[in-house]
């Protein structure tokens, strides 16, 4: 196998034509190497890690572009340094930015802030063949053309390598409230929330207990913290628990993430808090669930019953031996269409063959 | 034949022939394009337009969508050959369940029927346009639609969860729900802002927002749009996120007065319009910083609104703008465009330039928010100043693309800008993007002849490349 790592997207686009239709295989910071569906063996290993480079950071703006490999912390301590930050906190240590775009990965702040396709406002790509190509820009309120950014979010790398990324930035929060409550049944708190006049950042549920997250201006987050908490109940922190946002499963484990309409929180709870360990997004209708060990009997009985709230459930993570025994994937809504899509930018396959072999 | 068809199976009161009626759909809110349909279809049901879209294709005739026609880039503009869909009788709230904040609803629902539909829950539909009485979501979701309040809450991209849609062949297909993340690609994020060209969408699933417990609106007169421009600036350097940041220059101002009598400070040169929005004691800190910061940038006068009615007021001069051009010019072009922020004072100073240059007159009304302008380029045909006016309403777009923005924020490529679009975007981009619409509708039927200068020749199917890529072929693999 060849292992090449561009440090320019022209080195990344040649490295892809003159490798014809071989099968490549995309890394970052491999902190999600074990995401998706298994792996098929490539000829070419392509790592993104050479393309590092913050490109520039428009602080009056409050826009950033960076290269692909740029780890997603090294970013964050970019804009930092000028009070501000990419509002995406997945918690996978050494995540590169091409990463995280890739497996659309997200976080507690999602609740608030939304995730990658929400935040990235213009993208360059290579294709398969080597092409490189652009779309978006590097304005926060822009509509000229199709947003190729909303298809590379979440494809995996199957469409092509994202070779650089703009995204809108936010200002830090000024100061951090945390309101924290055990909970059996989190889902009366968190309707309550929802319909409360509060804006957490983030709502979280995990270990059986809920988290409040307000982030405000220094004046108004005790305020605003204690309204919380008279109505939630529990205790104020000046911070996140340890524990905040971690996905709930160990290196050899499997994790799946399971989406559900919003109001179907207590009922998708009781469906797995027996035999998972559970993370949930809980006001954002998304749940990780971790475990030792899932047979497909099992992964096919929480898939249907999950459907009942319009939902679905993919296998994120598991060692390759317990994914050749699931569909890891699960049904895929207008997944034909999809097929074209993938035919049309990638018509030979070639790459990250196996991990989204569903489409 | 195909009228024949329809009115077989649509009823002859769904199926427009007549010359004089099919008139009437010639153009969307862009006016300067015209063409007559072939033949104008009212389907009331997702089945009767996935049967329309089912005879279009075997019979290769090209098809249009078309909302409420309120586009303002001829995006619903018809082809003389072909069958304009016209989706204003699919009216229907599907359903409504506030404890998911999701709506689910038919296309030709009216945008602002949304947020009245969930009201009465304390709930909204967040994308605004400022035509949102008379839009449809069909036609939002197509253009990607924003408003004043995009600013904090995003556009319709970030509000679309779910969406139904007829294929180009007719078939009928499901993308999203009610649910978040769903698997695979984000197809309905590539179908958002396609205006129109991949599909017609049948329904529609929004994301509602709980309305904010509490809104402050500023109104700040300033003596030059420098000092306006600066107050913007500290605001979101601060890290204010107002719900809408809105500003208008003297010669806007001068038209809303004689519109509407909005009472703006008297001989300001620029006004500013904040809106904030969300938790009260969040609000109130938030208030006391955008004063004083508009103060320091030499507000001449700072108003925030005591009451409803005072909001009402407020915003009535900035609503009534593009209409109220009328009133001091014969004939004006509404443009959109798009710079980063920080580029606003340098623009304004060159369209300023331009327009002394030209003796055409612009008037800027714009969310200075998002640096997204809608020059108005005011003109008399009368007098023979089309050339010119159309000539500074080019210019402001060059403008735009020179200082890395974008030639349209809101209103769309359609037919009108997809000239410029070879300014913003090399062969190659657009080559690729045409990927997409090829995944979609191979035989070009679909809107066809919007958005991009060049249509791109799809092949019968996609089969595995030999030899050298076209795009290389063509000697344009290299153009980065
Ligand atoms: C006074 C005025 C103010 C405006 N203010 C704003 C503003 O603030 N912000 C903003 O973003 N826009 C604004 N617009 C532009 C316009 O209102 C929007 O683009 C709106 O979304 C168009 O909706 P429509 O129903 O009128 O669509 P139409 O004009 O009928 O169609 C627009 C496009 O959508 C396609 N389309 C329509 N329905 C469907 C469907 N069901 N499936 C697939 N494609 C479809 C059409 O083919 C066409 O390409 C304004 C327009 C006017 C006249």
């Amino acid at each position: 196998m060849a292992a090449v790592s561009p440090s320019s997207v022209d080195e990344l686009a040649a490295a892809l034509r003159d490798t014809g239709s071989a099968p490549v295989r995309v890394t970052g910071g491999g902190s999600k190497a074990s995401w998706g569906g298994v792996a098929r063996p490539a000829d070419v290993e392509l790592s993104t890690r050479g393309l590092d480079r913050i490109v520039e950071h428009a602080e009056g703006d409050f826009v950033v572009t960076v290269e692909a490999g740029a780890r997603l912390a090294d970013v964050q301590e970019a804009v930092g340094g000028k009070g501000q930050w990419l509002a995406l906190d997945p918690p996978e240590p050494d995540a590169t930015v091409g990463g995280v775009v890739a497996c659309a990965a997200s976080g507690p702040r999602r609740l608030r802030f939304g995730t990658p396709r929400d935040l990235l406002i213009g993208v360059t790509v290579v294709l398969p063949d080597g092409t490189v190509a652009r779309s978006g820009g590097k304005v926060v309120k822009n509509v000229a053309g199709y947003d190729l950014g909303k298809l590379f979010c979440g494809a995996f790398g199957t469409l092509g390598v994202v070779a650089q990324c703009t995204f809108r930035l936010h200002p830090q929060p000024r100061a951090v409230r945390c309101v924290s409550v055990a909970a059996d049944d989190p889902g009366p708190l968190v309707a309550a929330l929802r319909r409360s006049p509060f804006r957490p950042s983030a709502v979280e549920y995990h270990g059986e207990r809920l988290s409040v997250v307000i982030e405000a201006f220094e004046a108004a987050a005790d305020a605003q913290a204690e309204q919380v908490r008279a109505l939630v109940g529990g205790t104020v922190a000046s911070g996140v628990p340890a524990a905040f946002g971690v996905r709930p499963w160990g290196p050899a484990e499997v994790g799946l993430k399971a989406t559900f309409r919003l109001g179907a929180l207590s009922e998708v709870l009781a469906l797995v808090s027996k035999g998972f360990r559970v993370s949930a997004h809980a006001a954002s209708g998304v749940m990780w669930l971790g475990a030792a060990w899932v047979d497909a009997d099992l992964l096919a009985e929480l898939r249907a019953r999950v459907a009942e709230y319009d939902g679905t459930v993919v296998v994120v993570t598991a060692p390759d031996e317990v994914k050749r025994e699931l569909d890891v994937w699960g049904p895929v809504r207008g997944v034909e269409v999809m097929r074209a899509i993938r035919d049309r930018f990638d018509p030979d396959r070639r790459m990250n063959p196996g991990v989204l072999d569903v489409i | 034949m195909l009228a024949r068809d329809f009115v077989a199976a649509l009823g002859p009161a769904a199926v427009v022939t007549d010359r004089v009626q099919l008139r009437t759909y010639e153009c969307d809110g862009l006016t300067a394009y015209r063409c007559i349909p072939g033949l104008v279809v009212l389907p009331e049901t997702a089945a009767q337009v996935a049967y329309v879209v089912r005879r279009c294709a075997e019979e290769s005739a090209p098809f249009v969508a078309r909302g409420a026609g309120t586009g303002l880039s001829g995006g619903a503009l018809p082809v003389a050959t072909g069958v304009l869909v016209v989706l204003s009788r699919l009216t229907a709230i599907r359903s409504v369940s506030v404890d998911d904040e999701r709506v689910v609803v038919e296309p030709g629902v009216v945008n602002l029927d949304v947020s009245r539909a969930v009201a009465a829950d304390g709930y909204f539909y967040a994308p605004d346009p400022s035509s949102q009485q008379v839009c449809t979501i069909g036609g939002n979701v197509a253009e990607n639609s924003g408003g004043a309040h995009c600013l904090k809450y995003g556009f319709t991209a970030h509000h679309v969860t779910g969406l139904e849609v007829v294929l180009p062949d007719g078939s009928v297909e499901r993308f999203g729900g009610l649910a978040p993340d769903p698997v695979g690609y984000d197809v309905v994020g590539a179908l958002v802002g396609s205006e129109g060209t991949l599909g017609i969408v049948t329904e529609v699933t929004v994301r509602v927002v709980r309305a904010p417990e509490r809104v402050e609106t500023v109104l700040a007169g300033f003596r030059s749009m420098d000092d306006a421009g600066e107050a913007v600036s500290a605001i979101v350097a601060a890290g204010v996120l107002p719900a809408a940041v809105e500003m208008m220059d003297a010669l806007s101002i001068e038209a809303a007065e004689s519109a509407v009598a909005c009472g703006y400070p008297p001989g300001a040169a620029a006004v500013l319009i904040v809106e904030l929005d969300g938790p009260a004691d969040e609000v109130g800190a938030e208030l006391a910083e955008v004063e004083a910061i508009c103060e320091r940038a030499n507000a001449f006068e700072v108003r925030v609104a005591s009451s409803a009615e005072d909001r009402v007021a407020i915003w009535r001069g900035r609503k009534s703008a593009f209409a109220a051009m009328g009133r001091i010019s014969r004939d004006y072009i509404v443009q959109d465009g798009v710079v980063p922020r920080t580029s606003l004072p340098q623009v304004l100073h060159a369209i300023g330039v331009l327009s002394a240059e030209s003796g055409i007159r612009v008037a800027n009304v714009f969310h200075a928010g998002d640096g997204n302008l809608h020059p108005l380029v005011l003109f008399d045909a009368s007098a023979g100043e089309t050339e010119a006016a159309e000539a500074v309403s080019e210019r402001i777009l060059e403008l735009c693309i020179e200082h890395g923005g974008s030639i349209t924020g809101e209103h769309g490529v359609g037919n009108d800008k997809k000239k410029h679009m070879g300014r913003m975007f090399t062969a190659v981009d657009l080559d690729v993007m045409q990927l997409v619409r090829c995944a979609f509708d191979p035989a070009n039927l679909c809107n066809p002849g919007k958005v991009f200068p060049t249509p791109r020749l799809c092949g019968e199917r996609p089969g595995r490349r030999t030899g050298v890529h076209p795009v290389q072929a063509a000697g344009l693999g290299e153009v980065f």
